[in-house]
């Protein structure tokens, strides 16, 4: 296991040092002079160059990447154009909501993909089945940007039973969670129902039934231990689509988190927050990845040795 | 038939949107740009089937031709990565060793990197347009293709009638090109229908955070984020561009679902 986790932590490094070449180099895709784009065409040259030297464009690429590293190495992101504090600390603001957001949407899609695809299984080919496929299929092509504004539509305006945006209680999450974690849903579902497929055809489970265990026992605790694994993978590989999913969750439901900082930094042409939150979605992605790997070694010794 | 019923059921959808993109200016009631703004936020009738928006301009209208867009993005995201994938797959299952280690750890390095979340960045910085926005969806999109295609080069090159290829002296490219690619069209062609669901999907969730097409082409996203802000006046303007989408991406993936069932000799 040791070895396992220094492959995978070596592998790692790359991938780190290549989202961070990435985002350094998204400045410099502006198309023409960046300090142009960001300060429009009839600003003075003096305040031009004064930015130009602020942002350290006037030195040489290698010169600035290196800068770059120096300043990433202490946590330095650089400030934000619009009210000058530091980008670290705006997106350290923000953090909380978009984790609590992230949650709750994968506990929800937890809660409503698993039973699903459980009740799809055991029921291949049913009635049941057909019905939670078809919920699969439209959970994976409903866009969050559309279910969005149709769920404020429906329970905030027309039923006013929820609030239609910010943040405050757990009413508040209610509406952007089932937004975000819909898709994900649909995605556990169809896991789920395979994975529990392949392991209700096992000798152990046919073993257990003939021993006269009772249907819910064989399913629940025999058989859907044993398929759980892929779908907790997917949950963990998904986490970093979800983070992504946050910039249009956010944005339509006013939510203050990570994703729309991003947007609103898009908006304003904030370049320094939009490299900033795009460096530390894709670090958090990189993370989760490595940890999920972890995790599915730890538990699965195939993966380990191979 | 009743076995298939998916495939023709997304067939169907499939078929029925690219016509009316293909006859948009047939099809269309209004001029998309024209804008009546005494009827602005007017409810569906039977003059505007979908109703206006806030400039008074008609929706179904707009949706037609929507639809042209949405169909020129993905079908340029497709073709594209599906020709970077394919060239670079091949290469690296076929000859494997070096290149294809190399080709593999970058790839891997995609994965590793949320694909969307460098698409609304790159099209942020470069400017919204749609030619920047096949760009930025190509730029991770081709890696998927690149690992399908691998992976089948690599179980096809150990068949006894490539290596008899191989044994007759064939060139490189003529076994790749003549031997190899006409057995991969079954995998390919399910991979790019859910491709095409996943990029119209893209594409619209882009143009709805402004970062499509220039607001005189009319995308099924940009609607909607327009839509978004007037949802009490004129819940129609959200209403349907969102169906459409759902709909058209709904086809894709039920095609892909039987197209899969129909190419796997398990479920025949």
């Amino acid at each position: 296991m040791f070895d396992y986790i220094v492959r995978r932590l070596l592998m790692t490094i790359p991938v780190v040092f290549g989202v961070i070449t990435l985002t350094f180099f998204l400045i410099h895709f502006v198309p023409g002079d960046p300090v142009d784009v960001m300060m429009g065409e009839q600003a003075s040259t003096i305040d031009k160059d004064a930015l130009r030297k602020e942002l350290g464009l006037d030195q040489p690429l290698l010169t600035q990447y290196k800068n770059y590293l120096i300043n990433l190495s202490q946590l330095n992101l650089g400030k934000s154009f619009l009210n000058k504090r530091a980008v670290e600390s705006e997106i350290a603001v923000r953090i909380p909501a978009t984790v609590e957001l992230a949650f709750a949407a994968v506990f929800l899609a937890m809660l409503i993909g698993i039973p699903l695809g459980v009740i799809a299984a055991i029921n291949h080919y049913k009635l049941p089945d057909h019905f939670v496929s078809i919920f699969g299929l439209l959970g994976m092509s409903l866009p969050g940007f559309w279910t969005g504004p149709m769920m404020i539509l429906i329970f905030s305006i027309y039923l006013d039973l929820l609030p239609v945006s910010g943040r405050g209680d757990f009413s508040y999450t209610i509406l952007p969670a089932v937004c975000l974690g819909l898709s994900l849903s649909a995605i556990l579902m169809r896991m789920t129902r395979a994975s529990m497929l392949e392991v209700i055809k096992e000798d152990y489970i046919r073993t257990a039934v003939s021993k006269g265990v009772s249907k819910g026992m064989v399913y629940f605790k025999h058989a859907l231990r044993n398929a759980l694994m892929p779908v907790i993978t997917i949950v963990g590989l998904q986490f970093g689509a979800l983070l992504t999913g946050t910039v249009i969750t956010e944005t339509i439901f006013d939510w203050p988190g990570i994703g729309s900082l991003f947007f609103e930094a898009i908006q304003q042409r904030n370049y320094p927050v939009v490299q900033g939150c795009v460096l530390f979605i894709s670090l958090t992605y990189v993370f989760v990845n490595l940890l999920t790997d972890l995790a599915y070694a730890a538990v699965n010794p195939k993966v380990r040795l191979s | 038939m009743k076995r298939h019923v998916l495939l023709y059921l997304g067939g169907s959808i499939i078929l029925l949107t690219a016509l009316l993109a293909l006859l948009a200016p047939l099809i269309a009631t209004h001029d998309p740009n024209l804008m009546q703004l005494d009827l602005r936020y007017a409810a569906p009738s039977s003059d505007h089937f979908f109703g206006l928006d806030q400039n008074g301009s008609d929706v179904f209208s707009k949706m037609v031709y929507g639809a042209r867009i949405s169909f020129y993005v993905a079908i340029s995201v497709v073709t594209i990565c599906l020709a970077i994938g394919l060239v670079l797959g091949s290469i690296a299952g076929y000859y494997g060793g070096k290149i294809d280690h190399t080709l593999m750890r970058f790839i891997d390095m995609l994965y590793s990197f949320p694909g969307f979340l460098l698409a609304i960045a790159l099209v942020s910085v470069l400017g919204p347009s749609i030619h920047n926005l096949i760009l930025a969806m190509c730029v991770t999109g081709w890696a998927s293709y690149a690992r399908l295609i691998r992976g089948e080069v690599l179980h096809l090159k150990t068949k006894e009638y490539i290596q008899s290829a191989i044994a007759l002296g064939s060139k490189d490219a003529r076994i790749i090109v003549l031997h190899i690619w006409p057995n991969l069209v079954g995998p390919i062609v399910v991979q790019c229908t859910f491709s095409m669901a996943g990029t119209i999907l893209a594409e619209s969730s882009l143009s709805f955070l402004g970062l499509g097409a220039p607001p005189t082409d009319p995308t099924w996203g940009a609607l909607l984020n327009s839509g978004r802000k007037i949802l009490i006046e004129a819940p129609h303007v959200s209403v349907f561009p969102g169906l459409a989408i759902v709909l058209l991406v709904l086809g894709f993936n039920i095609f892909g679902d039987g197209l899969r069932d129909l190419l796997d000799p398990k479920k025949n």
